[in-house]
């Protein structure tokens, strides 16, 4: 309940922020919602030397769609998510997803970029940006780079960012004209995090799919793609079949294990069930557009 | 004075008195108390379940500065604070001495001038731990060859702490050696935890000038808490005073005496200053009194549709330390209401328990001494029998009811129930729910795929304890008192030995006095908590408020108008033969303009007595029950199961409680809706687990799962009336009965979605992979 | 284990922050939680702390009207900022209606989980004058009670809502 003594910062820019990263490097951490971070400090099982708030920086707020790209700045809180009609309208598995996340008053604060950082294999945005093809803007002193979230997520807690870096940006390329797309959760109560949880995305084209994103949470060491289920979809109508299929495959590319929210085979089956549930969403989305 | 309004006595829904503090944010808990110069009290918890404590080396944490203290077990035993009796007979360990006995138990505690401070020093303490296998269950605890516990213990041989027996053996093996058909279960009433959201603890302050400790603390039972700190520390009576404040919440799990109380005692004590000790819910969840963890075999005699006899085995995780809290005479506490609400001619229950490597504690929660058990075991065996015999539960449940003719009613373990009238419940509740209609739809469908559940519980519970002779705790008889004075300007000050955590004393004993001497409820003001204001009793708990100390405040009152009648003659010259009483006036018979009011004679007992009369008007009532009281009720709920995910949605509940007298509507509705929230979080997700080495899997609320608005369902409430012979307002008292009774309603629900698949099982919590798995099995899964 | 005055100061920081209306200013640990600040350091205690997990929402405040759970969230982060506590609800001498909604329909029983509950559902009536049950109940999901199991909560509410609307 009492956290460890640190030294605070509240840079205004970037650069501010990313030269106090350099000055302590990995006894450092950055706080943004602080919904993850701040929990684990007040048990301290996280006690860093040096806290660099982001929340004073403008700029980091910004949720849009421009070029091809939907963008969703560091500082997007979850709530902002829950609330806009682009991704209720573009963006299913992100709209879906946004209010299952914890509970209402730690989404008014937690973010996106955030909670991918933290990489919890549990966590939500992990399985929905996956299934939506996204990527990270990431910003250190030597400059941006840009990083799959295939290549971002390493284990549990572990991500490619270097301890000097900060995510500036989530990206998700626009889906196309015709795409459907849902986020099936299971959770115990409000709050708890997900037992198992699907993310789907689906891009269409002549009535076929044309890219297929599935995600799977909480059934694996991180945020899991069912590669082998996506590429079964690939070029197919999204019927009946195909979507049986692609639930079994699903099924076998989780990793589940035995713990308190049911056995490996129960979780499992859960992917199996949501693959289903959510690829019918999705073409059901897709009508409706 | 006053033109004649309706005086807002019993049955009235008064709006809380109490409540003008709380939304204003200016409620009194303990943790909003500041002591000049107090100091922050902050434990270290053992990592291990059960290991031998080598050494300790607190040098660096008592460098630190701002640190005042370090108290170890070791100091504590220089002054035979180190461990401290039970409420069970037993002892407990305050601060660990030889060995750690459960994972979080007190092994060290810093005092400092911050609680940041205070826990930097903690981290800086050094154990060095001889780690030791760690029992995780009665079973294993009995074994043979198990390590013993409480070595400790002179003449502790092994792990067992008790055997206890009730009911008539013979006579039950009679009857089962005649039965057309046993049916049995075996089934465990997890560990779960009453988890208040105010967690426990105290601000001690013990004045080194008057040598007077006045203790803050959270404590359900202040005067009993009183008297076993007296006992324990060897501090005078007189010179403890102990003020519980308000409250949030508190279950139970404010009844036991805790280490934290003992060691910002002993630390206030020596070092001379105020010492505040805060609890964290993982504290409060690792090491506090947690509830249940009954191992649970049953068996029911039938002859025909009727039910012969009961037979019971049960084996108790009591933890590390046997600290129960209920009557002495009881190991089981009242678990031997199990034959619940049905006429069963034999019965025969046996219980032992066992020490584990786990927190002491385990009645608790709302539960009536032992009363959420029985409940939980008839109602799901008596549920398990119909399906057994293709009977209808509610049937099979009115053909073996207790009928209305039969009390009071001598069970066959013992108790005297009052009175009831089960069958109307029943019948109010199966009409609520529209059970008929819900059997055709759980029928249709069930053709289309889909699964619906219908579950009753028909309880019958036992509260209000208790009769002196019999009840005690600790020694100390369960009778409760109350103090009513009357100022001279009609108003009214109730001192209560009864302690609320939220069920609104403050606005119901206004109105007992209301009801009795028509003052209207917000002219009598209630006090409780503060030993040094208030008569003696033991506390509130097992819903025993409203039948003890609420039957003492109707019959103070009583004693008041019976004095106040005297007086009334005296100004009305007037022969108390010829006066009668209504609503705060006595008027002389005949003559009603020849009237003189409550407050009239207030202000006579301090100004024109009769000749020869003692000034005032107040008096002091310890009551002694004749008998415990019996609310019961039906509940019925309905669910749907997800068969894709095993997960199941509440459809409705339907709660017709009986209470007898309501003297609060709206409150006791209140008290229902929370204990049915609670019966549901237990059916469903609550749960205190441990791995094989002791590691407890619940010590915080992303673990110990609590249900959410989004989650609980919403209650349809109804009522039957049939009130207690023997309590002065007829009122049976009703805190506890949703808890004790509707798990049972919610388990027998998703049980009853799958009993035509021969399901006839599942352990709570019945999370939703359990389901799933019971689908998969019988086919069902989508 | 000693700090000279230099090291100490870079754990600390002067806080200037508007509280129920009120500037208030102190210097305080960089470490020191939002909800620790506004009852140890500014003595308003109706915010309470229920859990170590950002699990209960005894301690939710308003930060710029919007619900923060103060127990996660250090008090520098709040530099410039209006936070209102349950001491703040209630206009001079009077009653907010989500207080008089809780005291009508009996929407509380300890207490304890109140303050925040309350601060919740203001928030939420400020975005959403006639909010459903359905609502009220998603909007309260992040608030435990342990006594009244919520459904005289969503009448508080419910009643609050209607209060509101007739502009009283």
């Amino acid at each position: 309940m009492y956290p460890a003594r640190f030294e605070y910062f509240a840079p205004s820019s970037v650069d501010e922020a990313l030269s106090v990263l350099e000055r302590y490097g990995d006894e450092a951490k950055v706080l943004a919602g602080g919904q993850s971070l701040i929990p684990l400090m007040k048990l301290r099982f996280a006690s860093p030397r040096a806290l660099v708030d982001l929340n004073g920086i403008d700029g980091l707020d910004e949720l849009y769609e421009d070029n091809g790209m939907l963008n969703i700045g560091a500082l997007v809180r979850h709530k902002a998510c829950e609330r806009s009609d682009l991704l209720r309208k573009r963006y299913g598995v992100l709209a879906d997803a946004a209010p299952q996340i914890s509970d209402p008053i730690v989404r008014n604060r937690g973010t996106v970029a955030g909670s991918l950082a933290h990489a919890d294999p549990q966590g939500d945005w992990g399985s929905a940006l996956l299934a939506g093809g996204g990527q990270v803007q990431v910003r250190g002193s030597d400059g941006t780079r840009t990083i799959s979230l295939d290549d971002f997520f390493l284990g549990p807690f572990t991500t490619a960012l270097e301890p000097t870096e900060i995510v500036t940006w989530v990206q998700v390329p626009e889906p196309g004209p015709r795409s459907g797309g849902a986020y099936f959760k299971l959770e115990r109560k409000v709050g708890d995090f997900a037992t198992v949880a699907v993310g789907v995305h689906v891009s269409f084209s002549n009535g076929k799919v044309e890219r297929a994103g599935i995600a799977l949470t909480g059934v694996g060491p991180r945020n899991l793609r069912a590669e082998s289920a996506e590429q079964a979809l690939a070029g197919h109508e999204l019927d009946d079949e195909a979507i049986g299929e692609a639930a079994r495959l699903a099924a076998q590319a989780a990793e589940p294990r035995d713990d308190a929210r049911g056995s490996a085979e129960y979780k499992r089956n859960v992917v199996r069930v949501f693959t289903e549930r959510g690829l019918r969403k999705a073409a059901e989305r897709r009508e409706k557009q | 004075m006053a033109a004649t309004e309706e005086i807002r006595g019993v049955g009235h829904s008064v709006k809380r008195l109490e409540d003008a503090r709380f939304i204003r944010g200016k409620g009194n808990y303990f943790d909003d108390i500041a002591l000049p110069g107090m100091l922050h009290l902050e434990f270290l918890r053992s990592p291990f379940a059960h290991a031998r404590i080598k050494s300790i080396d607190a040098s660096r944490a008592e460098a630190l500065p701002g640190v005042v203290a370090v108290v170890t077990g070791e100091l504590l035993a220089q002054h035979s604070l180190a461990w401290m009796p039970t409420l069970s007979g037993d002892t407990q360990a305050v601060l660990a001495t030889d060995k750690v006995r459960f994972q979080g138990q007190e092994v060290a505690a810093v005092i400092a001038e911050t609680v940041y401070i205070a826990k930097d020093a903690v981290e800086l303490i050094e154990v060095d731990y001889e780690p030791l296998q760690a029992i995780t269950s009665p079973q294993q605890a009995l074994a043979e060859g198990a390590p013993v516990i409480r070595d400790e213990k002179e003449g502790q041989q092994d792990n067992h702490i008790y055997h206890w027996e009730a009911g008539d053996k013979e006579a039950t093996d009679k009857a089962f050696a005649a039965a057309d058909q046993v049916v049995e279960l075996d089934t465990f009433y997890p560990r779960c935890h009453p988890a208040p959201l105010e967690c426990c603890g105290c601000v001690a302050d013990v004045n080194p000038a008057t040598g007077k400790a006045t203790i803050y603390m959270t404590s359900q039972a202040p005067h009993a808490h009183r008297t076993l700190f007296a006992l324990v520390a060897g501090l005078p009576e007189h010179k403890i005073r102990i003020i519980s404040p308000d409250l949030g919440g508190g279950f139970g799990n404010k009844v036991p005496i805790y280490p934290g109380y003992v060691v910002a005692t002993a630390a206030s004590l020596l070092i001379g200053r105020p010492v505040k000790w805060v609890e964290d819910r993982t504290g409060n969840l690792i090491s506090t009194g947690f509830a249940r963890d009954y191992h649970m075999h049953g068996e029911l005699a039938l002859k025909g549709d009727r039910i012969a006899g009961l037979r019971v085995k049960l084996l108790s995780d009591n933890g590390a330390f046997f600290s129960d809290a209920q009557p002495t005479i009881c190991k089981a506490g009242l678990f031997h209401i199990v034959t619940g609400s049905y006429d069963i001619p034999a019965a025969h229950v046996e219980t032992d328990g066992a020490y584990t490597n786990k927190a002491p504690g385990g009645v608790a929660y709302r539960c009536s001494f032992r009363v959420t058990e029985a409940s939980y075991l008839i109602e799901r065996l008596v549920q398990t029998a119909a399906y057994e015999i293709g009977a209808d539960p509610a049937e099979f449940r009115q053909s073996n009811f207790i009928k209305p003719e039969q009390f009071p009613y001598k069970s066959a373990t013992g108790f005297e129930y009052d009175s009831g009238d089960y069958g109307a419940a029943m019948d109010m509740a199966l009409e609520k729910l529209g059970y008929e209609d819900l059997r055709r739809e759980q029928a249709e469908a069930r053709k289309e795929g889909k699964l619906i559940g219908i579950g009753l519980a028909s309880f019958t519970e036992v509260v209000g304890a208790g009769h002196g002779a019999e009840y005690k705790i600790a020694g100390l008889r369960m009778n409760d008192g109350a103090e009513l004075r009357i100022h001279p300007t009609g108003k009214a000050v109730l001192k209560l030995s009864v302690k609320a955590q939220g069920q609104g004393h403050e606005t119901t004993f206004a109105q007992i006095v209301a009801e009795e001497l028509g003052l209207q409820p917000e002219d009598v003001e209630v006090q409780e908590g503060d030993t040094d204001h208030t008569p003696y009793g033991l506390g509130t708990y097992a819903s025993r408020s409203t039948p003890v100390s609420g039957a003492a405040a109707a019959m103070v009152s009583r004693r008041i108008r019976a004095k106040a009648k005297k007086i009334a003659a005296h100004l009305l010259e007037a022969s108390e033969d010829d006066l009668e009483w209504k609503d705060g006036r006595f008027s002389v018979k005949g003559a009603p303009e020849k009237s003189t009011t409550i407050q009239d004679i207030a202000f006579a007992a301090y100004t024109n007595v009769p000749e020869g009369m003692e000034d005032g008007l107040e008096g002091v009532y310890y009551y002694d029950p004749p008998n415990m009281t019996y609310p019961f009720g039906t509940y019925a709920v309905a669910v749907q199961i997800d068969r894709g995910t095993g997960a199941w949605k509440v459809k409705r509940v339907v709660a017709v409680d009986d209470c007898g007298v309501r003297i609060n509507p709206m409150i006791v509705e209140g008290q229902i809706m929370g204990g049915l929230t609670e019966g549901f979080a237990i059916a469903a997700m609550e749960l205190i687990d441990f791995d094989e080495d002791g590691n407890c899997i619940g010590a915080n609320f992303m673990d110990y799962l609590l249900p959410t608005s989004w989650e609980t369902p919403s209650f349809e409430l109804g009522e039957t009336v049939t009130p207690s012979p023997h309590h002065p307002l007829g009122a049976k008292g009703v805190g506890e009965s949703a808890t004790v009774g509707s798990p049972a309603a919610f388990v027998n629900a998703v049980v009853d979605a799958l009993a035509h698949a021969g399901v006839r099982n599942f352990e709570m919590p019945v999370t939703s992979d359990k389901v799933w798995a019971a689908l998969n099995e019988v086919g069902l899964a989508e | 284990m000693t700090e000279t005055a230099t090291e100490q100061a870079v754990y600390t920081k002067q806080l200037n922050v508007t509280v129920n209306g009120q500037a208030r200013s102190a210097a305080i640990e960089t470490r020191l939680l939002l909800v620790h600040f506004l009852r140890e350091t500014l003595g308003l205690t109706g915010t309470h702390i229920g859990c170590d997990t950002t699990s209960c929402g005894a301690c939710t405040v308003l930060v710029d009207g919007t619900p923060l759970k103060s127990c996660t969230c250090f008090a520098v982060q709040t530099e410039g900022s209006e936070i209102t506590t349950v001491e703040g609800l209630a206009p001079a001498g009077g009653l907010h209606p989500v207080q008089e909604g809780f005291h009508e329909e009996h929407g509380l029983q300890c207490g304890f989980c109140t303050p925040g509950m309350m601060l919740t559902a203001t928030a939420l009536l400020a975005e959403n004058p006639n909010p459903s049950e359905t609502e009220i109940r998603w909007a309260l999901s992040g608030n435990i009670c342990r006594c009244t199991g919520y459904q005289n909560i969503v009448k508080a509410v419910q009643y609050a809502a209607a209060k509101m609307r007739e502009g009283s």
